[in-house]
């Protein structure tokens, strides 16, 4: 199997290597067909290791592949750590990164960059790969960091466009406060632990979370120290609350790296790392009670600006953060299986949603505002049945595939008894309505209601070709049955048993596995249930508010004019973020430039030993009379001098 | 017969002669390469005396070399002071400060 799973992640990079490189030379038509080979190797392969690994009960796999150096005792290592949970993860990143693949090649049919492009996504797949295969932190560093180059790099993809270029900056930027959490968290692993590997670190964990450290005045227990730190960094990647405000400004990349990237599998990386970090978090209750309330304020306040947005993409982005938050919630209860199941579903249907908003987007002649749209339906049937099967999903209508990973989130949190849980569960019983508002607010004003294009655009209204519907159609169905067909063996059946590690004290779903009685009954259980009918609610007021009475909205617009301003504002984190930590890091800037480097280094340093020298100079000059007489005795005084100190 | 001291004093004088030459002429060039000169002849005097009074020939090899340096250096001397006069038209010492700071 070795070489399979080295074969896995390397098929993508060789793809994207061959596009990058040698783009002009094999052409647009070479450029796609080498990379969707690669990443369809991936996949295959991928697949035959879940087969493996779950279906003919393989062993699990965790050897190292390649020493990249001994240092002090401290291996740096190359190494694949083979599961349950990343034979999944790789399942959905390279099945994913294969539909987006193929729905490029009509996405960006006309775009200049084609080859990059495709270059751009096959190497985010590779190192996607190598992050969730890793088997140490240093690796999972190394993919942390080279996703977050490719969301970088796809961001401003269109780089002569001004918002693209702000928009990628912005994600570093933001990502860098994290990924420095983050490799705190590795450097304090490293410290305590004493080893990069997965499996070394977690068998001393025990240990460790009976030591304490002094960060400045107080004592705190090593291990929640590293688990915050950690978090940190999966905040910036997973777009948390404060960290939140790249994801919906990286929009502005292309809609296939959208739904590949900033939905469906590298903004879920955060939620991968904390579950594999599982065996660390539970020895933690403050690091995990931090993790969901910070879920929580994500799932809910996120989910309340999605409200408000007209630009189709970020409708569904805000959508993305809030479900996001869900799965922080799900791991800060320790449910980390319901937290990778719901990362699973909502893969296949964030990327149907996204897919499907592109899919929109080229209709519209490159139109994002769902103001100017509607009535969509009987021009893009394949794209309206897509997206109005994404988005039960999204809401979680019961049976479909949403609606069991969220419901068991959300029962997991009921069950929960972490202080702070009763309040946690309410607001992502809201969350739900929310959602459900959200979604079927953006489904009716594109698919149902008045035409509101110009004539030109509807003249040429028509679905999109083949390599754009197909994808949709291949994503719906996980979309519908993945829910049904998984949440047996993930959540009850001892699926994540050797990846994940929870505390009996802390074991929700144990607790909501005494009440499953299959999914049949989970379904007949939800259909009398709170969240059900939230979410009914939700759809019934988009309905109302887009396509019965439409001027309703206009008024509650105004008549919440304070509410709508906030939300429409993005609170004004923006703003905030701007005022203190842009405009404070541009005027620490500006002062060590004024006070360091020209006051103090010009200034001082170099002029300042420049004027020096010249004022010795000026008062010294006086001795050069240009008399030569003058320069006589001066020689005769030295000669005598000379003789006076030489000769007795 | 001649004592030594009377070679060095003649020699001591002449150099006083000369220095006191360049230190209070202040009017013409010339007149402090003759100083020089005067100088270097002085010292000649106190190394041919030595060399005579204590039998040693160096002294009168050590003359040699400096007077075909100091005509050497007479030759240069002469050289920059045509060109000096070209130049500025003067020849005067207490004209010449281009050096002054």
């Amino acid at each position: 199997m070795e070489n399979i799973y080295l074969a896995i992640p390397l098929a993508s990079l060789i793809g994207a290597i061959i596009a990058g490189f040698m783009g002009k030379q094999i052409g647009r038509a070479g450029a796609h067909t080498v990379t969707i080979v690669g990443v369809g190797i991936s996949f295959i392969l991928s697949l035959m290791a879940l087969n493996h690994i779950v279906f003919n009960g393989g062993a699990i796999y965790n050897e190292t592949v390649y020493t990249w150096m001994v240092s002090d005792g401290l291996r740096f290592e190359v190494g694949f750590l083979i599961d349950h949970l990343t034979v999944m993860m790789m399942a959905v990143v390279t099945g994913v990164s294969l539909m987006v693949h193929v729905y490029t090649i009509g996405y960006m049919a006309d775009d200049p960059g084609y080859q990059r492009f495709f270059s751009y996504i096959s190497l985010f797949t590779f190192s996607m790969l190598m992050l969730v295969m890793s088997n140490n932190f240093l690796q999972l560093f190394f993919g942390w960091e080279a996703v977050g180059l490719v969301s970088y790099l796809l961001i401003g993809f269109w780089y002569k466009k001004e918002t693209a270029i702000y928009a990628n900056l912005k994600a570093f930027l933001v990502n860098r406060v994290g990924d420095f959490g983050f490799i705190l968290g590795i450097a304090a692993v490293v410290m305590y632990a004493g080893s990069l590997d997965y499996v070394e670190v977690f068998q001393k964990a025990p240990q460790i979370s009976n030591q304490t450290m002094s960060i400045g005045l107080s004592e705190w227990s090593v291990i929640t120290v590293i688990c915050i730190l950690l978090f940190i960094g999966a905040m910036g990647k997973s777009a948390q609350v404060p960290l939140h405000v790249w994801l919906p400004d990286s929009m502005e990349g292309p809609t296939p790296i959208s739904a590949l990237i900033h939905a469906a599998t590298m903004v879920t990386a955060g939620i991968f790392m904390v579950a594999r970090m599982s065996p660390l978090y539970e020895f933690s209750e403050t690091a995990l009670g931090f993790v969901m309330v910070i879920g929580a304020i994500t799932a809910l306040f996120m989910g309340l600006i999605g409200i408000v947005q007209n630009d189709i993409k970020r409708v569904v982005a805000y959508s993305t953060l809030s479900q996001l938050g869900y799965m922080t919630v799900a791991l800060g209860v320790s449910a980390y299986s319901a937290a990778v199941f719901h990362l699973m579903t909502h893969a296949f249907f964030k990327a149907l949603l996204f897919l499907a908003a592109g899919s929109v987007i080229i209709a519209m002649h490159h139109e994002q505002d769902m103001r100017k749209m509607g009535g969509l339906k009987k021009y893009m049937p394949i794209t309206w049945i897509t997206s109005l099967i994404g988005s039960l999903a999204l809401i979680g209508v019961p049976g479909f595939s949403g609606f069991f990973s969220k419901d068991s989130i959300i029962e997991a949190v009921h069950y929960s008894n972490v202080p702070g849980s009763d309040l946690v569960y309410w607001m992502v019983v809201a969350g739900v309505f929310i959602t459900a508002f959200y979604s079927f607010r953006m489904y009716f004003m594109v698919f149902h209601g008045k035409e509101r294009m110009d004539q030109h655009t509807k003249e040429h209204l028509h679905e999109t070709p083949w390599v754009v519907t197909l994808p949709l159609i291949a994503l719906a169905i996980p979309s519908v049955i993945i829910g049904w067909l998984t949440i047996e063996p993930m959540l009850f059946g001892g699926y994540f048993a050797d990846s994940i590690f929870v505390k009996e004290s802390h074991n929700v779903l144990a607790a909501f596995g005494k009440d499953y009685h299959g999914q049949w009954a989970m379904i007949q259980h939800a259909i009398f249930a709170l969240p059900t009918w939230l979410a009914l609610a939700g759809v019934g007021l988009a309905y109302y508010l887009y396509i019965i009475n439409p001027d309703m909205a206009e008024k509650l617009k105004t008549i919440l004019s304070p509410a709508y301003k906030l939300l429409d504002r993005k609170y004004w984190v923006d703003e905030i973020y701007f005022a203190t930590f842009a405009d404070g890091g541009r005027g620490l800037g500006k002062g060590f430039w004024k006070l360091g480097d020209v006051a103090l280094i010009d200034g001082f340093i170099v002029n300042g030993s420049a004027r020096v020298v010249g004022w010795f100079a000026g008062v010294i000059r006086h001795v050069q009379t240009g008399i030569l007489s003058h320069y006589a005795f001066a020689m005769i005084l030295g000669l005598i001098a000379l003789l006076a100190l030489f000769v007795k | 017969m001649i004592p030594l001291s009377s070679y060095l004093i003649l020699g001591a004088i002449m150099f006083a002669i000369s220095m006191a030459g360049i230190f209070i002429n202040r009017k013409n060039v010339i007149i402090l390469l003759m100083c020089v000169e005067l100088m270097l002849l002085a010292v000649n005097i106190n190394f041919i005396a030595f060399s005579h009074f204590l039998g040693d020939l160096a002294g009168q090899v050590f003359v040699f070399f400096i007077l075909t340096v100091a005509a050497a250096e007479a030759a240069i001397g002469l050289a920059i002071l045509v060109v000096l006069s070209r130049n500025h038209q003067t020849i005067n010492v207490s004209e010449l400060k281009n050096l002054e700071g």
